[in-house]
């Protein structure tokens, strides 16, 4: 992908959709999901399609991403009623991504068929890891042998572009059983492949259980794992385009690089968060309460913040340089290279410019020059736009 | 009008624990001058620090009405003294005010270090000594051993002394008559020009400076105009009282009188406790004699956390020295710590006392360099200077010697641990001196040893290699001429100066090993690698490696959620914006603070 592709999504259309229900919470997630409350799941979808109808005309899409919780979980033709909303309201371009988070447990041929002809054609599972021991740690429900027959199906039924997402660094992993899962993954020939380092988010049973003395994930296991991905995803063709995203050429997850790219995208469901027209704001967090609101005809959203002026350069920084094409020239570039923070990134080689571009060259570390970007001031003579919504 | 023949003026000595403050307590109930329905634990412990220690700070004063035996009512002024050793300078005020001294000493634990020394200088003072056995109460008592310790102390029979429970109450009124027998009343000349000893002070914030004083000669009027004879400053007595112990309004104190006085003075420096009150109109000649200028023997540095706090910090100083006319202080500035003040104290408690009431009564967050002592340089033009902070001492090149001060430590232990104490003692530089036995099972010894072990951790490893049961008192002695070194610590090659150290050459390398090895464990993880390394001029002697954190990013920014990113990023960022920078290493406050903690075993 050249740099000009990954900046091209900035002028994208995306749409995010959230389904929150779970068969079970795993202990270290902290996103809006709920578990055994598949019965709210019809008047939910009626909720999300009574946001997509309200909300404004635009598009057409070039990508949509159901996430959760677990899409895969709720009933197909639920997930169809919600895409047949969309394409009404803003339709899909010629060869629209249209992506769905899927668990290994219930990924049956038959799902599969039915969620391909509901229009979905990008399916990324949580397959997390390949050792059963570490699989159960996670608190996941399915065993290792399940992601081979769950990406099987997947490719019996015709879906061509098939992710994989990992997580690494738990309890009970090992080098070696890392080792093993990247193996056993490359060999099933994903397209696409998420790395994530196991993180102890506040408020999770993981976060209990570590304040009571569990073992924390190790920062310096995981660099050494993250290391390893990078090393054996490249050697089978896998590409890395962000921190924790590889690929193979041209199977970049579309969503994923619009949001990064400073993009507009639309997103629907419970805690949901959007940026549209300069704005970014979110929807209420717990699913009865987005259920009430929709069901009541008041708005969802709970929260927003406006993105203009610096704040938007800051932002295109912030989002942008979780890529490893990293941004393009501009003022925020220049503010960052001219603070003493911005020199230490770049005599330790965390940052560097490369051709024009300002790129993150140990993505460990990223949040060093996240924190750096969230500092920021604006050049002397910058002048501000005005607030039109006053908000 | 009271006649001093029936005026009796005493403080009280006790070691921390022997019963003070509950003695002042039934004092106050058998003298009525508190009823049961006002009366809580310790009355005269008014600081909260007070109360939660049990130890007593600040002179307070009472004046109690006692009928004695011969059917007379007598006037006790009991004058409250602190237990410890670093405020004795606070007991030789609260002495001066008096005619006798009470010595209450626990019939379980005997005559302690700190007791012993605070007796002497009751002596010295030509006090009359009252001496008591209190907690007879105690399973553990041992009253005839603890008379024959006191006797060996101050002499007299053993026979007279006064056996009581102040927790029960036996035995204290036989006290109480002891006191009206045996302290001398006041002998001062009521025609004479006014004379009046400002023995305390303190600030309220609605009355401006309270004095406590004692009426020496003459006549103190409300209302008239007054002369402090040693800052010559004027200032008309706008109220004067008893202390019963509220403050009750009178209109005239005289000679043996004990009190306080207010004046409308707002300014903490204007009044110095130690000076001579008298009449503007009718000055007397001579001042009363005035106290030793209490000398500060420990130092330490102490910077706000918070930069902004600078003058916060000097007012709340300035507000202290009012009730501690011990504290002195001058600027100093860290390029580790930014402004601060290198405060003088009396000693370790006092040090912690006043740092602990800076940060709780002024609200205050402060960071504490290591306590040093006042070392003397030797310079080529054959000048001395003394310096008081490890980043004033010159190179070996410019300076021809260093010494010391020294102390006379006097510790009274149970004799088996004799063994243990003259290891620790030798271990700390320390010569042995004298020593005596009390009774067969306590002993005292007498030792010469240098005033910055004694600083460091001295006390606290004599306190657990015998159990808690030797007690330290030490006085000034000379300064001696030893082999100095300044240890400097680097943080990625640049000194810290707030953790710079003089030490003994014999001590430097175990400094050095001691600060890396803790620095290493305190400070986070940076981008690069971060040696810390201890130097004796420009001589490594130890090092020590923070490793370059290898992961700092957050898994994923999910479901377009880069708000919640930005929040959690940030709340880092301010995390961060409290950290000190030394060079391009951040280095976190309590890094600092643990650092130099001296607990903790060198």
């Amino acid at each position: 992908m050249s740099v000009f592709d990954v900046d091209r999504h900035a002028d994208m259309a995306a749409a995010y959709v959230h389904v929150p229900f779970c068969s079970a919470v795993c202990p270290y997630c902290d996103f809006a999901v709920v578990a055994g409350a598949d019965d709210l799941a019809g008047r939910y979808i009626d909720a999300v399609i009574a946001e997509i109808q309200a909300s404004d005309r635009w598009g057409p899409l070039d990508a949509v991403y159901f996430g959760g919780g677990t899409p895969s979980h709720v009933d197909p033709s639920l997930l169809e009623r919600v895409l047949e909303a969309l394409r009404r309201r803003h339709e899909f371009t010629e060869g629209a991504e249209i992506s769905l988070e899927a668990n290994p447990e219930d990924f049956g041929i038959d799902r599969a068929e039915r969620l391909l002809s509901a229009g979905f054609n990008r399916v990324s599972f949580g397959a997390q890891s390949f050792d059963d021991a570490v699989l159960g740690r996670l608190g996941r429900r399915h065993r290792a042998p399940d992601i081979g027959v769950s990406v099987d199906n997947a490719r019996r039924a015709g879906f061509e572009n098939i992710s994989l997402d990992l997580i690494f660094g738990a309890a009970d992993e090992s080098d070696r059983s890392w080792a093993e899962t990247l193996g056993r993954a490359v060999a099933l020939a994903p397209d696409h492949v998420s790395c994530y380092a196991l993180t102890v988010e506040p408020g999770t049973p993981l976060h209990r259980e570590v304040k009571a003395g569990a073992d924390a994930p190790d920062p310096d296991t995981q660099a050494d794992r993250y290391e390893l991905a990078e090393q054996l995803l490249a050697e089978a063709g896998l590409t890395r385009y962000e921190v924790s995203n590889w690929s193979l050429p041209g199977y970049e997850c579309r969503y994923n690089l619009t949001v990064w790219a400073q993009g507009q995208y639309e997103a629907y469901g419970n805690g949901a968060h959007r940026f549209r027209k300069g704005v970014r704001s979110h929807n209420v967090r717990r699913v009865d309460a987005y259920i009430d609101r929709m069901e009541k005809g008041s708005s969802p959203v709970s929260g927003r913040e406006r993105i203009t002026g610096w704040n938007e350069e800051i932002d295109r920084l912030f989002v942008g340089m979780r890529r490893a094409a990293g941004v393009g020239p501009g003022p925020g570039v220049e503010a960052l290279l001219g603070t003493p923070g911005g020199s230490l990134l770049l005599r330790e080689r965390i940052i560097e410019v490369d051709d024009g571009r300002l790129v993150v060259r140990r993505p460990l570390l990223s949040d060093e020059v996240h924190r750096q970007i969230l500092d920021l001031q604006p050049p002397d003579g910058w002048v501000e736009p005005a607030d039109p919504d006053n908000l | 009008m009271t006649n001093q023949a029936r005026i009796r003026n005493f403080s009280i000595i006790a070691h921390i624990d022997h019963g003070k403050s509950t003695l002042a307590d039934r004092f106050l109930e058998l003298t009525g001058a508190v009823t049961g329905r006002d009366m809580r634990e310790q009355v005269l412990d008014t600081m909260d620090l007070e109360r939660e220690r049990g130890i007593t700070i600040k002179a307070q004063t009472v004046r109690l009405r006692h009928l004695a035996d011969d059917g007379e009512e007598y006037i006790l002024n009991l004058i409250d003294t602190p237990g410890h050793v670093d405020f004795s300078y606070e007991v030789s005020r609260s002495l001066a005010a008096c005619e006798g001294a009470l010595l209450l000493v626990d019939a379980a634990q005997g005559v302690q270090a700190q007791t012993l020394a605070n007796a002497y200088l009751a002596v010295e003072a030509g006090l009359e000594v009252v001496p008591a056995i209190n907690k007879i109460d105690l399973v553990a008592a041992d009253p005839d051993r603890v008379a024959g310790e006191i006797t060996n102390v101050i002499g007299g029979s053993s026979r007279d002394i006064v056996r009581i429970s102040a927790k029960t109450g036996e035995g204290v009124l036989e006290l109480l008559q002891r006191l009206v027998d045996q302290v001398p009343p006041p002998a001062g000349e009521t025609e004479a020009p006014l004379r009046a000893l400002v023995f305390d002070s303190y600030y309220d914030a609605y009355r401006g400076v309270v004095c406590y004083l004692r009426v020496v000669d003459g006549r103190l009027r409300s209302g008239s105009r007054l002369r402090f004879m040693a800052t010559g400053e004027s200032h008309e007595a706008t109220e004067i009282g008893f202390l019963t112990p509220s403050a009750q309004p009178v209109n005239l104190l005289e000679p043996g009188d004990v009190g306080y006085l207010i004046t409308g003075v707002k300014e903490i420096d204007r009044i110095k406790v130690g000076d001579t009150l008298t009449d503007a109109a009718d000055p007397a000649r001579d001042a009363l004699p005035g106290y030793a200028e209490p000398k500060p023997m420990v130092f330490s540095g102490l910077f706000p956390t918070d930069g902004d706090d600078f003058e916060r910090l000097r007012e709340a100083l300035e507000k202290l020295r009012l009730n501690d006319g011990s504290l002195t202080w001058e600027p100093e500035t860290s390029r580790a710590l930014g402004f601060g003040f290198r405060v003088g104290f009396l000693g370790l408690l006092h040090m912690e006392i006043v740092r602990e009431r800076l940060e709780r009564e002024y609200d205050l967050d402060l960071v504490a360099t290591a306590p040093s002592v006042a070392y003397r340089v030797a310079l080529p033009d054959g000048t001395v200077s003394e310096i008081k902070s490890p980043q004033d001492l010159p190179d070996p090149g410019s300076r021809t010697g260093v010494s010391e001060p020294y102390v006379r430590a006097m510790i009274l232990a149970p004799s088996e641990y004799v063994g243990p104490i003259m290891e620790l003692v030798t271990s700390k530089r320390g010569e042995m001196g004298n020593m005596s036995y009390l009774s067969p099972e306590r002993v005292e010894l007498d030792y010469r040893i240098p005033l910055a072990e004694i600083v460091f951790d001295f006390f606290d490893l004599l306190k657990s290699r015998t159990k808690g049961y030797a007690s330290l008192d030490y006085e000034p002695d000379e300064y001696r001429e030893t082999d100095l070194v300044k240890v400097d610590i680097l943080l990625n090659g640049q000194p810290v100066d707030a953790f710079s150290a003089i030490v003994h050459r014999d001590k430097a390398a175990a400094y050095g090993k001691t600060m890396t090895t803790r620095l290493r464990a305190l400070i986070p993880r940076q981008m690069f690698d971060v040696p810390i390394q201890a130097a004796v001029g420009g001589r490594i002697i130890s090092r020590e490696t923070v490793k370059a954190k290898r992961k700092d990013v957050t898994a994923k920014c999910y479901g377009g959620d880069v708000t919640r990113k930005k929040k959690l990023l940030s709340k880092q960022k301010e995390g961060k914006k409290r950290m000190k920078m030394v060079g391009s290493v951040e280095v976190p406050q309590e890094a600092f603070v643990a650092a130099l903690r001296v607990d903790d075993e060198v």
